[in-house]
Order: C-alpha cells, then structure tokens, then sequence
C-alpha cells in the first residue's frame, strides 16, 4: 500500500529552541525541520525566535538572518531572492511556496517550515530533486523541428500562436506544485507530475514545434499522464499563480482529439 | 544509523523512462468520462422510477421491467454503472497497490466480479423482459 505514516528513522522530534534577545519586542517564532545526514539521528524540529522589528519582510529574509545571526548549520537553498530562481520553494504554513515571496506577517502564529513534502531529504530544508530534474528531461523540453530555420532570421509565430504560451513559459520549476500533489506522492517514479506535465504542455503548445505527436506518443500513459485525477493542489499551491492542472486537461483533450 | 544499501546505480533518467510509455490509457480515461455523463440522466430516470413505485405488488414491478422501454434503459444502466465502477476501482487500485502482482491479481479480481454482477443483473432484467 502507499505509505500514509513517516518511517521510524523519520519521525520528527523536538530540537532545540533559541530564544529571542533580550528587549525584543516584535518576536514571533519559526519552528525549522533539521536533518543531518551526518549525524544519524532523527529529524527535529528547531525553535528559533526572531525580532521582526531587526528582519526583512520575507521568509527568507528570517532564514538568512538566522543563519548569519543565530544559527549557521541551517542549510536551505536561495538565489535571486525575488521569484524568478525557484530555488527557495519549500513548505511554509503547510502550503508549497516560495520563501522570498511568502511575507512573514501572512502568517497567523508560529511559522512552521518543512523541506518540499514527500522527497528524500538531502540537508534541513534541501530535498532531493534529481529525480524530478530527470522526469523533466525525459520530456525533451526543447524545441523539435526539422524544417530548418528561416535562413534570414528566427522561426516565426503569429500573435495568437504566441500568446498560447501565456501560463506556461512563467513556470520557474520550484515543483511546488508537482510535491503538494498526492498522485505524485504515491506514484511520483512513475507519474510525471504537474510540473514536469506543464512543460510538456509547453512545448505541445508551441507552433513552432513540429514533435507534437511523438510527444503526445510520450505522454501516453495509465501512470505518466493518467495519474492526474484533477485534485488541483497545483494550481493552489503555485507561487506564480499558474494553472498546471489546466495545462494536464489541454493534454488529456488533445489524446481523445487525436483519436478521432 | 547503517548506511542505506544501494540496490541499483542506473541513472535518474535511465529509472525515469523506464520500460516506456504504454501508450494506452485515453480509452480508460475518456469511457470513466462517457459512463459517468451517461450514467446522469440514467440515475435521475431510475430513482424517479423507484420512487414512483413503493407499493407495488411483483405482478406490476415485473410489468414495468417489462416494457421494451424500461428493459433497454435498465440494461443500459446496468452497462454503464458496472463499467464505471471497475474503471474506477482500477484506479484506485493502480494509485495504492503497491507490488506488480498484488496490483494485477486485484485488478483482474475486481474486473471479474464486475463482469459477473452486470451478467447476473442482465440476465435477471432479461428473464423478466423476453417471455
């Protein structure tokens, strides 16, 4: 059966907690996930209590403090700070997101941080995403064409062709969206996910693509297309406010039309 | 802690693509969709009918079963609503089952007794319809 409770070695234990500095007076909590592959214990959760009045707006502003400031084990990933990486997406308050997007005051009481859901864990909030990244190259997210480009210039689209990329090239591969969806949880060697789906969708939207078929061929699949059973966590959980579910039903539309 | 016991060093991509695509499951897909907007009108039809008949005594009820109208939508209920629901088992099936000979051994269980609960109830309608 799928699995429904955490493993032994993975069930999560009190850590330590960091108190405040003396005098702060806009104090609010952040309950942290730590793991050490090196240390061969159990996950734990750590407390670390911030002065907000001395920290930025975003979440990711209080990780950076508390590993500047408090704490410089705590390992998680960041890049651009604004976005557009999708490097800092992990689960904040039990939703997928990004942490330099997600304002602090947004949440109601103790911030509670976990890594991405349902992924091998590399380090604290660093999960393992190389199964994923493989799912998306298996998915050849390039353009495929044999005609040769116009020798003049760049393979040319109209307005309309064009504008059916919209909510889709805005997709920064955080997999927010592909590891708060239960299919993926249960099936996730098998079933592409939404993330990986969206970009498939991608390039079968694509006019200037010419592999559209043998893509859809690709596609085809009781587990690497079918598992999506339209329960939507995607499209509510996605910072970009993209629609992956959609994108899944375009595909799914175009399987039954090319059938006749 | 021991160290976790590596079972295969194929790559990522290699594990991801797998035995490839099976190139099937639209059907599945689109007959769980076609039972299911089929099964609407016929459900509506069915309890109306029920309803309309607490008291009936068998001569009647046979009666209405019947009626060359009545036989065909009953069969074709009985079509849709068994089709629609080993379709639907067989995902539920697929998504939790973990194990390729648990899963198949289940699936094919399931599918049976399907088979043989719309044969049953068919051949009941048809006994009743064709005298």
């Amino acid at each position: 059966m799928a699995t429904f409770t955490l493993p032994k070695n993975s069930t999560v234990g009190e850590g330590r907690t960091y108190p405040a500095p003396a005098g702060a007076k806009n104090v609010k909590a952040f309950k942290i996930y730590r793991w050490d592959p090196d240390a061969g214990a159990n996950p734990r959760t750590d407390t670390y209590e911030i002065d907000l009045d001395q920290c930025g707006p975003m979440v990711l502003d209080a990780l950076i403090k508390i590993k500047n400031e408090i704490d410089s084990t705590l390992t998680f990933r960041r890049s651009c700070r604004e976005g557009i990486c999708g490097s800092c997406s992990m689960n904040i308050d039990g939703l997928n997101t990004l942490a330099c997007l997600k304002p602090i005051e947004e949440v109601k009481g103790d911030v509670r941080i976990n890594p991405l859901p349902h992924m091998p864990v590399v380090k604290d909030l660093v999960p393992d995403l190389s199964q994923i990244y493989a799912q998306l190259r298996s998915i050849e997210p390039w353009l495929k064409a044999d005609t040769p480009p116009p020798p003049d210039g760049e393979r040319l689209q109209s307005k309309e062709e064009r504008a059916k990329l919209d909510g889709l090239w805005e997709c920064i591969l955080c997999f927010c969206c592909s590891t708060a969806c239960p299919s993926y949880w249960w099936n996730g060697d098998r079933y592409l996910g939404p993330a990986v789906l969206l970009q498939a969708y991608r390039w079968i939207a694509d006019s200037r693509d010419e592999a559209t078929g043998e893509r859809l061929d690709a596609l085809e699949d009781p587990f690497k297309l079918y598992r999506c059973h339209t329960i939507m966590n995607c499209t509510r959980t996605c910072p970009k406010g993209l629609n992956p579910a959609q994108a899944i039903g375009e595909i799914k539309k175009l399987m039954v039309e090319r059938q006749g | 802690m021991a160290a976790p016991t590596i079972r295969s060093l194929r790559t990522p991509l290699g594990r991801v693509r797998g035995l490839g695509a099976a190139r099937g499951g639209t059907h599945h897909w689109w007959m769980q969709r076609v039972t299911s907007i089929a099964l609407l009108p016929l459900t509506v039809w069915l309890v109306f009918s029920l309803a309309t008949m607490p008291d009936s005594t068998w001569q009647q009820a046979t009666a209405w079963i019947g009626r060359p109208f009545n036989a065909v939508l009953l069969l074709a209920f009985l079509a849709a609503a068994f089709h629609h629901t080993a379709a639907g088992l067989q995902v539920v099936i697929e998504d939790y089952v973990r194990g390729e000979m648990a899963r198949l051994g289940l699936l094919l269980a399931v599918k049976g007794v399907c088979v043989l609960l719309w044969l049953s109830a068919s051949l009941a309608v048809l006994r009743i319809a064709v005298r």
